[in-house]
């Protein structure tokens, strides 16, 4: 998987969940202050993208993937 | 063999206390505030019982409601069972004593402990009793004190927990008439029971927030599901989904996934708070009045929460 699948995979399920139109969800967004989208929604996310990536994402390491590409580099890390 | 007695429910019943609790009642005790608590958990307000006000007082008051709602006399109930987990002592059980408050007469009664999952294991238990000929019409309560198990120092548990009952009189379907209470899906996570818990004789509720919204948003869809395939149906059937009311953000994930529109999501936490095993028949009680419930069509609880515990079934709304 390239990193721009994983990108619009990622932007595809942020937008199911907070609503966050897709072509906002670029690389350097900060989930918090750029998105608006709080711990609990991260939690949602971490759980789609294991549904669609197959990597985990546990609780722990979520409080460190703050912004879009952090999360794409951990998907593309651990697949 | 013959074949079992088919089951449905005939009426529900709800009470809430008088005393409501905003948001900006608890911002006076606690470092929170109303848009935090509305976007983060879904409440506006919330009931909380005067300190006179017991668990049984509560059960009372719904179960007579639902007693009435189901045109059945007092006379003619001959099991109670009340889900709980907040009673103020252990016993006498709260069942025995509403029974007889209510003018039943002598039924069984017991109270069963299964969280915010207990109504739905106890429908689950009423209609099994029906069906094998243990009891002719059972009256369901949820009714629940949870501030009396709350540190309202605690801002992660404060704002969510709340009191209230709701119940729902399980009988039989009448010659010739479908199977109205669907087979019950229940199940435990007891490696998890670390995650929501009280601490001690005179302690309070603490959860694990995130872990718990984790495990309510991944693994009480599939649930759900499996109970609308046993009852041979499928989530676009349901015009009702009624799930705990924990909180309004796992409400909807688990709605999303099941991919049941929200317009037919039953959000009763907005004015009721999360009242564990109470949330559902609560919730259903207040769409019934509300006209929001369609008679004669499926109807989808789950009830999910601490042990972890979990249960599920279709009813066909009365």
């Amino acid at each position: 998987m390239t990193d721009q699948e994983i990108l619009s995979g990622l932007a595809e399920i942020i937008e199911e969940i907070a609503g966050t139109p897709a072509d906002e969800v670029t690389p350097e967004a900060n989930f918090v202050d750029d998105l608006d989208i709080d711990s609990l929604s991260m939690v949602e996310i971490a759980v789609a993208a294991q549904d669609k990536f197959g990597v985990e994402i546990p609780d722990e390491q979520l409080k460190d993937l703050k912004t879009v590409q952090d999360v794409v580099n951990f998907v593309s890390k651990n697949s | 063999m013959s074949e079992l007695t088919g089951t449905k429910i005939f009426g529900f019943g709800g009470y809430q206390p008088d005393k409501v609790v905003t948001n900006d009642d608890l911002a006076k005790l606690v470092d929170t505030n109303d848009e935090w608590i509305r976007s983060r958990v879904g409440i506006e307000s919330r009931r909380v019982a005067e300190d006179d006000e017991t668990v049984e007082d509560m059960a009372e008051a719904a179960g007579a409601k639902a007693l009435a709602a189901s045109g059945l006399e007092p006379s003619e109930v001959d099991l109670v069972i009340v889900a709980t987990c907040s009673p103020v002592v252990p016993l006498p059980n709260v069942a025995a004593t509403v029974a007889y408050r209510l003018g039943i007469p002598a039924p069984g009664a017991y109270d069963l402990n299964a969280a915010c999952a207990g109504f739905c294991y106890a429908i689950g238990a009423a209609s099994d009793s029906v069906r094998a000929g243990s009891a002719r019409n059972v009256l369901v309560i949820g009714a629940e004190k949870m501030t009396s198990w709350i540190d309202w120092t605690d801002r992660s548990t404060c704002i969510i927990f709340a009191d209230g009952a709701g119940a729902a009189v399980v009988g039989p379907a009448g010659p010739g008439e479908p199977q109205g209470i669907g087979p019950v899906v229940w199940g435990s996570a007891g490696d998890q029971a670390d995650k929501i818990t009280v601490t001690g004789r005179n302690g309070a509720i603490t959860q694990d927030g995130q872990a718990v919204f984790r495990w309510a948003t991944t693994a009480i869809a599939p649930v759900a599901l499996e109970a609308c395939r046993r009852a041979g149906v499928t989530p676009a059937d349901i015009t009702a989904f009624v799930p705990h009311q924990a909180n309004l953000r796992i409400i909807e994930a688990v709605a999303r996934r099941l991919g049941i529109p929200r317009d037919r999501v039953a959000d009763d936490i907005v004015h009721a708070g999360n009242t564990s095993s109470a949330s559902i028949p609560l919730a259903l009680s207040r769409m019934a009045e509300q006209g929001r419930l369609q008679p004669g069509t499926p109807a989808l609880l789950v009830g999910f929460g601490a042990g972890l515990s979990y249960a599920s079934q279709v009813i066909t709304v009365p």
